[in-house]
């Protein structure tokens, strides 16, 4: 039997907060290591399952099944397709760079490190599960730290505000799918929760068509399609650095990710007949999003918005439902995430230092911390979809996959383009450039190693994947292959 | 040496890259080092596009030194790369133009690091768009030369001056100049870059030989529509983003404010090689993937080329700001590129008649020379602004007066290039403005007499500013005293001596580049 690698990845957060919480508190330091000695494993074993991933073969690779509960049908089922490999690599960049970011935390970092790690294993699973009960175990699991770390070391005007909203609306949308996928597992006859037979269950397309929509939007919540998509800017506004970038960088992906597995693969006709619902509330994230970001004034609520629109463009790529499309929404899941947690990092040091977010108050902080200064703009102009950058080899398959549907729908989105460059352009100068307020000087302190190397591990990602888009695309492209052929046709 | 020719092209496209890499670990205190280090990696592109000059079979027809890598297989999008002799000329340009404004840049004293990186960065933008053999890397690199011009303008330009805009909010100008210039371009390619995903997704494939004849060859209906009304569509988004680029009235506002605000260097290749980039493209893409509807519309192309001539020399007369001056000279000047195109455009593909033939293929020519001369002149002419108001910090044209006896060499050298630039024969505006109107002529007559109208204002304006700076009264303010106006220094002879050695060539004995040019024209449409 092979080495289980998807336990080891799923497990080590797990274990890793465990053995955490057996640290005294007063023992930061010690906490930090073993902190990061965890998220340094998990990410090499994520870049390992990554790149031994045989694309030749494609399918779903690295299989672990354990009985859990037979009699439901019930099994610890992992396994990995060129769609998920990537976001398996994604979570584990994403808690790497999000324990860099959090060792100057000083408030009770051994709780906050264990409740990070348990959300930690919770996505990993999501991405990891071929179970479809196990896909819903793990997402609860994902989704409940994040009301403790929001609400506990949030920012304090709305971060119990925050906190509820986003617990709220995520329970409300995953009952709402768990109600579909229910409705499956007694409709298919099969008495299994494997996604893998649940594929070839053939349920007829009335029943698609009718619960499609339950599973799909239901997921979709997480996503942060429009209009459920609000509960998205305040909650990462209110979380503390490393869990905005867990939020938006990885936490979304699992909506959209659980969208497309359980709702496209499993009911494709489904999919199908309500594409055109899908395609018109994506193509409002994508062109609202971006207007709405444009006004803000806070700046985390800028990027906040910024993803609500950059999501809309995966949300977009699955509705097209073509091979370039989905192949670029498969990548523009890992470009964004890895985007955003890098904007939210560069967010929280600006925040860090200057004690506010108020655009119109900061100023000049490019001297004081170029590397960030830099590195902020790299990602804007990834989020400008600017060639060069991963943003630009996610946003132009998508592009192309809707004008294989919907010509109309690609010229309006593409507005989006104009007004993302507007508003990061505008927030860069405001926030980097120009001359910084007399208050600032002298008190905006260094940025810490640990901090740089994170940015610089984030650019390294955005521009390598943006000069050779080979070493991703491939991937999802077995991935999309699958789906297609679920699909039918192609 | 196998090697070398093998990869000639990636070589000059990529070298850049690679300096401003290593500058990235250079300390940012050893500002000498920096500078040299730049200087010196610009002049390897050079060495090699010199190269490549002498290699360039020009009597063989169709692309040469052709490289083909793959980038993006999902979308079938390769690094295609090589030259003809219109990219040749327009390489070689870019090759030159960048070392000198780097070494122009050597009174930069902020920041120069992140500076000199941005400008390689630049020069790799741009080679990239007249070597690109797929429309894809075309766009890439399109895009990829907006950002470093961004921040030159936004970091390095000029800290002076407010812009007032709606609602009264005040804004400092570069930021307002180089914003307007992002969001213009953007804008403007917004419609190409939906044209290219339409193109990409029709033929699975973005590499630009095999799109001419497919697209070409497209008949029945796309999407629905007839394939004339796509393709009407399609031509006229490719040349509003082009036309924004050149810059083409009414879509050149940007570029006042952009050279104004800019740093000398900035300047000196946003005019010389950036606006090339537009004109580049009309002649790359344009011409050879619409044919028909470039005939359809080639009276309109004219009106807009002649509305540019006429308007760009009244409004350059109108200006009391030096580089303002300047800048809409390039409107001016950059219309009669369009108008040679816009007569080729005229003639069409296939046209039995052999003496409208003749007069198109000299009007092409006269077009590509233009670019050629403009790049020259206007870099000339923008490095003289620069070093005049490096030493004075001011560029009002009522502010100087009688400065000849004061700066002599400076002087020469500054009235020899406004010849150049004015058309006057013996120098190489003059060739390719001929040539234009010549070819032109018999095409669009009306349109061409039109344009001669406005080749008189140049004149007018270029002497306006002469008289204005070197001749007149002298203002004594710049006489003595801490204001005491001081020569041109050796490295800014250095900068304007290719300039000048390359305007007298061509205007000598312009057959060494026409006949590299000539075959392309030929070939292209």
């Amino acid at each position: 039997m092979q080495f289980p690698i998807l336990s080891v990845i799923v497990f080590t957060p797990m274990a890793a907060a465990m053995l955490i919480l057996l640290i005294k508190s007063e023992r930061k330091n010690e906490i930090r290591v073993t902190a990061l000695a965890a998220a340094s494993l998990a990410l090499l074993l994520s870049l390992w399952v990554y790149f031994s991933y045989d694309k030749a073969v494609a399918g779903y690779q690295f299989v672990e099944k354990y009985n859990w509960m037979p009699m439901l049908g019930i099994s610890l089922h992992f396994g990995v397709d060129g769609m998920s490999a990537p976001l398996v690599l994604l979570t584990g960049v994403v808690m790497f760079t999000g324990v860099l970011i959090s060792w100057g935390l000083d408030d009770r970092p051994r709780e906050f490190f264990a409740f990070l790690f348990i959300l930690a294993s919770g996505v990993f699973g999501v991405f990891a599960s071929l179970d479809l009960f196990m896909l819903f175990f793990f997402y609860e699991i994902a989704v409940f730290p994040m009301y403790l770390l929001i609400s506990i070391w949030g920012w304090i005007k709305t971060r119990e505000y925050a906190a509820m909203k986003l617990t709220l609306y995520l329970f409300i949308g995953s009952v709402v799918s768990l109600i579909g996928a229910l409705v499956m597992y007694w409709q298919s006859g099969l008495h299994t929760f494997d996604m893998l037979a649940l594929e070839q269950a053939a349920f007829s397309p009335g029943f698609q068509k009718l619960w499609f929509p339950f599973v799909f939007f239901g997921f979709a919540v997480l996503g942060g399609i429009f209009p459920f998509h609000n509960w998205s800017p305040d909650g990462h506004v209110a979380a503390p650095t490393a869990v905005s970038m867990f939020h938006a960088g990885v936490l979304m992906k699992l909506g959209a990710f659980a969208a497309l597995r359980v709702g496209i693969m499993l009911l494709p006709e489904g999919a199908k007949s309500w594409s055109w619902l899908i395609m018109g509330l994506a193509l409002v994230n994508i062109v609202y999003g971006a207007f709405i970001a444009m006004v803000q004034t806070d700046f985390k609520y800028v990027i906040g918005f910024s993803s609500v629109s950059h999501m809309g463009l995966v949300m977009m790529g699955f509705s097209t439902l073509t091979r370039v499309g989905l192949t670029g929404a498969g990548v523009q899941m890992f470009s964004h995430g890895v985007m955003t947690a890098l904007f939210f990092a560069a967010v929280g040091m600006v925040y860090d230092r200057a004690h506010t977010r108020d655009i119109p108050r900061l100023g000049g902080m490019v001297k004081p911390m170029p590397l960030v200064a830099v590195a902020f703009i790299i990602g804007g102009l990834v989020s400008m979809g600017m060639p060069g950058f991963s943003g630009f080899v996610a946003e132009f398959p998508i592009f192309m996959g809707i004008w294989q549907v919907r010509p109309l729908v690609a010229i309006i989105a593409a507005i989006s383009i104009i007004v993302t460059a507007a508003y990061i352009m505008l927030v860069i100068r405001r926030v980097f450039f120009g001359s910084m307020p007399a208050e600032f000087e002298g008190h905006i302190g260094p940025v810490a190693v640990q901090d740089k190397v994170a940015l610089v591990f984030l650019c390294v990602i955005m521009i390598g994947l943006g000069l050779f888009p080979s070493l991703m695309v491939p991937w999802v492209q077995t991935g999309v292959q699958h789906l297609l052929s679920l699909l039918g046709g192609a | 040496m196998n090697f070398l020719s093998s990869h000639l092209l990636t070589l000059i496209l990529f070298f850049p890259v690679l300096a401003a890499l290593v500058i990235l670990f250079l300390p940012k205190d050893e500002v000498k080092a920096i500078r040299w280090t730049a200087l010196v990696a610009s002049l390897v592109p050079f060495g090699l596009s010199v190269l490549l000059w002498m290699r360039f079979d020009s009597s063989a027809s169709g692309f040469q030194f052709v490289e083909q890598y793959p980038w993006y297989e999902a979308i079938h999008s390769t690094l295609h790369v090589g030259v003809d002799g219109l990219s040749l000329t327009m390489v070689l340009l870019t090759t030159l133009l960048t070392p000198l404004a780097i070494l122009a840049s050597f009174s930069i004293k902020e920041r120069v690091k992140a500076y000199m990186i941005l400008f390689l960065l630049l020069e790799t933008g741009m080679l990239g768009v007249f070597l690109a053999l797929d429309l894809l890397i075309f766009f890439v690199f399109w895009e990829i030369g907006l950002v470093p011009m961004y921040f030159l303008i936004n970091q390095w330009g000029s800290e002076k001056g407010e812009r007032v805009l709606w609602g009264k909010v005040k804004m400092q100008a570069r930021n307002y100049a180089s914003l307007k210039f992002m969001i213009y371009t953007m804008a403007g390619s917004l419609g190409l870059l939906l044209a290219i995903q339409m193109l990409g997704v029709l033929f699975q494939t973005y590499d630009l030989p095999s799109l001419y004849l497919k697209w070409n060859a497209l008949e029945g209906t796309v999407m629905g529509l007839p394939v004339a009304t796509v393709k009407a569509i399609a031509f006229w988004a490719f040349v509003v983003a082009f036309a924004v680029k050149v810059p083409v009235w009414p879509f050149h506002t940007w570029l006042p404010d952009a050279h104004t605000e800019a740093p000398t260097a900035g300047s000196m290749i946003l005019a010389g090689v950036l606006l090339k980039l537009g004109a580049y493209g009309f002649l790359r893409l344009v011409l050879p993937l619409y044919p028909a509807e470039a005939q359809r519309f080639a009276g309109a192309l004219a009106f807009l080329a002649v509305m540019a001539i006429v308007f760009g020399a009244f409004a350059s007369y109108g200006q009391t700001d030096f580089k303002r001056l300047v800048a809409y000279s390039s409107v001016n000047h950059m219309g009669i590129v369009l108008l040679g195109i816009a007569a080729a455009a005229k003639v069409g593909l296939n046209n039995p008649d052999v003496a409208l033939n003749l007069s198109k293929n000299i009007a092409l020519n006269g077009a590509v020379l233009q670019m050629f001369n403009h790049g020259l002149s206007a870099a000339g002419m923008f490095f003289l602004v620069g070093v005049i108001y490096e030493r004075t910090h001011t560029r009002n044209l009522n502010d100087f007066g009688g400065l000849f006896p004061l700066v002599p060499i400076y002087g020469g050298i500054l009235l020899f290039t406004s010849m150049a630039s004015l058309g006057l024969p013996g120098l190489n505006g003059f060739v390719s403005e001929f040539l234009v109107v010549r070819g032109a002529w018999p095409i669009l007559t009306v349109y061409t007499a039109i344009a001669m109208l406005g080749l008189l204002f140049t004149g007018a304006y270029i002497l306006k500013s002469i008289k204005q700076v070197l001749h007149g009264p002298l203002n004594e303010h710049w006489a003595h005293g801490e204001h005491r106006l001081t020569e041109i220094n050796v490295r800014e002879i250095v900068v304007m001596a290719p300039l000048m050695v390359l305007m007298l060539m061509i205007g000598i004995w312009p057959a060494w580049i026409l006949d590299v040019i000539n075959k392309a024209v030929m070939m292209l449409f």
